[in-house]
């Protein structure tokens, strides 16, 4: 590892970089492009995991709950996260001994724990928009079939209706990822040291404008991988669709 | 919570005009970006289209990077680097001399920059929705090609863009609140202040989220009776 470091800076400095600078900062950046990594991968699948009951809210419920889902989804859509997060972080120490009670002042006490919860549930309103809309331009024939093989409810949405709405929505589910990895740079407006946010500290130390641009490189680089893995997965899903109908 | 009108109301005792001068700063932000990224979508669209490669090139360079890069970094990016290229610029005109660059022009110039980018992606499908046959019959009809495009392709264009675009404006209107950042007092800098001096953070958020709410829902409003509009005389399939 020690090497391949030292290598990665001659060849630094080779380019016509600037070498200690990189030495003494470029850990920094890796390890916010850590956390940034590490706020998507825990926010988008948690997100995902509140969408799927929102959208069969909406679907299936009845008015209290489908107008509840509604008014969350407007909420989280229509509102920017900036000030989401700012009300979750800042606006929960209002009522510590009420979180204190409940046993959850660890969550809201920490920057980077408030940040995973706004973001889940934001990318939950969006997600959940995109599963129903996939489940609704499902045709009425897969709803009919199910239940003439005599499936429940669960084991229709389970079974049929969700895989396929899924697959249907990979696409906008791949620019919510996308959309989710640039969101995650707001972390660094409430003191969580993410890709944005250790570049502005190493840019604060040393005045260096290039920092911002390595981080610019960097960020171009995840979402331009995440467009690629989800056309990748899109072709795949799609060819075994294809083959099935 | 008790004191919530005192909180909001107007005046020295409360908060209510300071935060609606910050919705002031937010709508003039966002108005004043939506013609600049207009006309920068349509230029990128129209080089997306382009029959030069060159030009393709650019517009496709264009739009990856400006889609891709977190907004909050194209702000910072603009506002700092927009201060050293200018100065460096101004230097060799004029030594001496330097410029500062103020958060609302920084905010506006990134913002466009963005909005031009997503908005070329809708302009762009716009455009490829577009019936060969129009600007053919244009042509037949003797329009020069430049008020064939005025005439005839912009309207449609207009027309078949405009859901894409108000989604594009929705985004920009909540994209207005990262700009608090770079030291401009809009909606979002304001209810900073007002949470701060009162201790009452989340009442505060929460308004200003009720108030970008507000904002939002209006636009809705607009580009449905846009959308009607400009759908006069067309026969869809859809509502």
């Amino acid at each position: 590892m020690e090497a391949l470091g030292q290598a990665f800076l001659a060849v630094w400095g080779a380019l016509g970089f600037d070498v200690d600078l990189m030495a003494r900062y470029g850990p920094r950046l890796l390890s916010g492009l850590g956390v940034t990594l590490e706020i998507v991968a825990l926010a988008a699948p948690l997100g995902c995991a509140l969408a799927i009951p929102l959208a069969v809210c909406r679907l299936e419920g009845g008015p209290i709950a489908r107008n509840l889902a509604l008014g969350f989804s407007t909420f989280f859509r229509g509102t920017p996260l900036l000030a989401q997060t700012f009300l979750v972080y800042y606006g929960a120490g209002q009522f510590r001994s009420a979180f204190e009670t409940i046993g959850l002042w660890w969550l809201v006490r920490d920057a980077f724990w408030c940040v995973i919860l706004t973001f889940t549930l934001n990318t939950a309103a969006y997600q959940s928009e995109i599963i129903r809309g996939g489940v609704r331009a499902l045709p009425a024939g897969q709803r009919e079939a199910a239940s003439a093989l005599g499936l429940g409810p669960f084991a229709l949405y389970a079974r049929v209706l969700l895989p396929q709405a899924l697959i249907g929505g990979l696409r906008p589910l791949g620019n919510e990822l996308v959309l989710l990895v640039k969101a995650s740079s707001i972390a660094s407006a409430v003191t969580v040291f993410d890709l944005l946010g250790a570049t502005r500290y190493v840019y604060g130390r040393t005045l260096d404008f290039s920092v911002y641009l390595w981080a610019a490189l960097l960020y171009l680089a995840l979402v331009e991988i995440i467009r690629r893995a989800v056309n990748a997965i899109e072709r795949r899903a799609g060819r075994r669709f294809a083959a099935v109908s | 919570m008790e004191n919530l009108p005192t909180l909001l109301s107007f005046g020295a005792a409360g908060w209510g005009d300071e935060l609606l001068a910050g919705v002031g700063v937010t709508l003039a932000l966002a108005l004043a970006t939506l013609p600049l990224g207009l006309g920068l979508g349509l230029a990128v669209t129209l080089a997306k289209a382009s029959r030069r490669r060159s030009l393709r090139a650019f517009g496709e360079a264009y739009t990856t990077v400006f889609r891709g890069l977190p907004e909050l970094l194209t702000i910072v990016v603009v506002y700092y680097g927009g201060q050293i290229l200018l100065n460096a610029a101004l230097a060799r005109i004029a030594p001496g001399t330097s410029v500062q660059i103020g958060g609302f022009a920084a905010g506006v110039a990134a913002l466009a920059l963005v909005f031009g980018a997503f908005a070329s992606e809708a302009m762009l499908g716009a455009l490829h929705g577009l019936p060969r046959g129009q600007m053919e019959a244009a042509a037949a009809l003797g329009l020069p090609p430049s008020t064939a495009f005025r005439l005839v392709a912009l309207p449609q264009l207009w027309r078949l863009a405009l859901p894409g675009l108000s989604n594009c404006w929705l985004v920009l209107l909540k994209d207005t609140s990262l700009v608090s950042v770079i030291a401009l007092t809009d909606l979002m800098r304001q209810t900073t202040v007002a949470a701060g001096a009162t201790k009452q953070p989340f009442i505060f958020y929460l308004v200003a989220c009720l108030a970008y709410l507000a904002l939002s829902l209006l636009s809705g409003r607009v580009s449905d009776w846009l959308q009607r509009r400009a759908d006069r005389g067309m026969a869809t399939a859809g509502r």
